[in-house]
């Protein structure tokens, strides 16, 4: 793998002396020893890249197929403006206020878009220990579209669409950035020793706090809790959702191994693909404990439990997948499917209504994985680890709620009781996902 | 002339399509319903949540025939349908006053 990759950038490194000759015999050439780092390091981030915007396209198909056919549309609607809100506010502010630099650990005051290299940029220009801006940031911003795709999950069926968006704005261009950058941003949770790789906690969990906030304040779907029974609410489309979770699995491998910020050693590019094998093995646990732990418990395979137990697993892998052992993943994401198959119908008990599960699998899942960084890698401590998750979770909580009571007192964020009996397609966008396939 | 109406479980209506037109029955009229008798429905779990199912699906049969046929047709139906489990169904029978068939105007046992 590594020589197939090399020798074809060793030999354009050889021709490329004859070039700068011809150009101006003053200039040295770069060897391939000072940009083959940076070339590997930039292309895993554009394939990372690319691999997680997939996970949008299967975040869209989970919560279609969730959802009741009548707020299909709605649902895949949200999906893609919330991933095309996301890409303009990580662009006007989120980058840089997540990626500032020196600042004083907590908040960035550095308001300004991204800007990008020249075109044509000179190898004497590039910041060859690391990888292009343009790459980082793509790549990056492709995480902020994951958090804002959960808390669509979680509130779907009776949210109006207008005032989710507008949470979507803040929450990928302010409250994203913020917290994100206490850990990746090289703020205090980085400086303490807090460890969270790819975002079990950073991406996860404040998707989940800002998703709890918000089911709290908007309540559960009409009759889903009544005379203290649960009233099962099917989802529309099992196939998709099957179909999304498998998009998801496989964007994972860029989310996590693309985390690896380097690919220009060949300890670099070892450890992503330890990091994809382990990835891939956490979620096939977090499935098989879901599968095993429903058939004992309710006597029939749930799939849809079996769904989110594969996407736990995968989350609870996510701030470590680099020191486990296949084995550590193994029982790091089997665990996390386990939370699942209990915390579903704990929500429940709590008439917490979360249409697609997605409170136990990035927000329970997520602090698993985070505590369970201390198992396989020396430098966490169990403490550290507490500090990061509380920390998180007290932040994207309050400014989430507080951001969701503004909104419920302003403009409203429930659509009427009519609207969402006669669903969201009809009532709200006059559109159906299904219009030939009409119930007599 | 007489009027069965049966309802079976679904998956037993090519059965009784077959045996009913083995002993001559020339029309039949289906619809898929959702009912309730001794069964009373069942549980489902869905995420955890166990609900009742209050309806379960049938097939009901609707058939014109001569009284003197009626009763074999009830014993067909009755026999095929069966598989000794809750839910196999009802067989009903009535009285009907006059058939009519529409392209040539026959009435009575002509038109059935």
């Amino acid at each position: 793998m590594n020589k197939k990759y090399l020798i074809p950038l060793s030999a354009a490194a050889a021709l490329l002396p004859t070039f700068a000759l011809a150009q101006d015999a003053a200039e040295v050439a770069p060897s391939f020893d000072e940009i083959g780092p940076y070339l590997m390091t930039t292309l895993l981030f554009l394939v990372g890249g690319f691999l997680v915007f997939w996970m949008a396209a299967g975040f869209a198909m989970l919560e279609a197929g969730l959802v009741r056919s009548k707020n299909v549309t709605m649902q895949l609607t949200k999906n893609i403006a919330l991933f095309s809100i996301a890409s303009i506010m990580y662009w006007l502010v989120g980058f840089n206020l997540m990626y500032p630099g020196d600042f004083n650990g907590y908040f960035a005051f550095n308001f300004v878009p991204t800007v990008l290299e020249p075109v044509g940029l000179a190898a004497a220009d590039a910041s060859l220990d690391y990888a292009s801006v343009a790459s980082d940031f793509f790549f990056q911003l492709m995480f902020v579209a994951a958090t804002a795709s959960i808390v669509s999950g979680v509130l779907a069926e009776r949210i109006k669409l207008w005032p989710f968006l507008i949470f979507v704005v803040v929450l990928t261009g302010i409250f994203y950035p913020i917290s994100g950058s206490w850990q990746w941003g090289d703020g205090w949770l980085s400086e303490m020793g807090f460890s969270d790789f790819a975002g079990s906690t950073v991406v996860h969990s404040v998707g989940g706090w800002a998703a709890l906030a918000g089911a709290l304040i908007l309540g559960p779907r009409l009759g889903k809790y009544k005379d203290g029974r649960v009233n099962p609410m099917p989802g529309s489309n099992l196939a998709l959702a099957t179909l999304g979770t498998f998009i998801l699995w496989m964007g994972w491998f860029g989310f996590n191994g693309g985390s690896q910020l380097a690919a220009g050693t060949v300890g670099d590019i070892t450890d992503v693909g330890r990091i994809f094998a382990n990835t891939n093995m956490a979620a096939a646990a977090g499935a098989v404990v879901a599968l095993l732990l429903t058939q004992i418990l309710y006597k029939k395979v749930d799939l849809t439990m079996v769904l989110n137990g594969c996407l736990a697993g995968l989350v609870s892998i996510t701030a470590e997948p680099l020191a486990p052992s296949l084995f550590g993943a193994l029982w790091i994401g089997g665990i996390g499917g386990a939370i699942v198959v209990f915390a579903v119908p704990f929500l429940d008990k709590l008439k917490i209504d979360d249409v697609v599960g997605a409170i136990p699998v990035h927000l329970f899942a997520g602090i698993w994985g985070t505590i369970a960084v201390v198992f396989y890698n020396g430098d966490a401590s169990l403490m550290t680890q507490l500090t990061g998750i509380v920390a998180y979770g007290v932040f994207t909580f309050v400014v989430s709620g507080i951001l969701w009571y503004i909104l419920k007192a302003t403009v409203g964020i429930r659509v009427s009781e009519e609207a969402e009996i006669k669903g969201l397609d009809t009532a709200e966008l006059g559109m159906e996902a299904y219009p030939d396939f009409t119930r007599s | 002339m007489k009027l069965i109406i049966a309802t079976i479980k679904p998956f037993k209506l090519e059965e009784v399509r077959e045996a009913l037109t083995e002993a001559g029955v020339r029309g039949l009229m289906v619809t898929e319903i959702k009912g309730f008798g001794a069964q009373s429905g069942h549980t489902e779990i869905y995420r955890g949540a166990e609900y009742v199912v209050n309806f379960v699906p049938k097939v009901k049969l609707e058939l014109v025939v001569a009284d003197s046929v009626a009763d074999q047709m009830v014993e067909v139906i009755s026999k095929t349908a069966q598989t000794g489990k809750i839910g196999d169904g009802k067989i009903f029978v009535l009285d009907v006053e006059q058939a009519v068939r529409v392209r040539t105007g026959e009435t009575g046992e002509d038109a059935i």
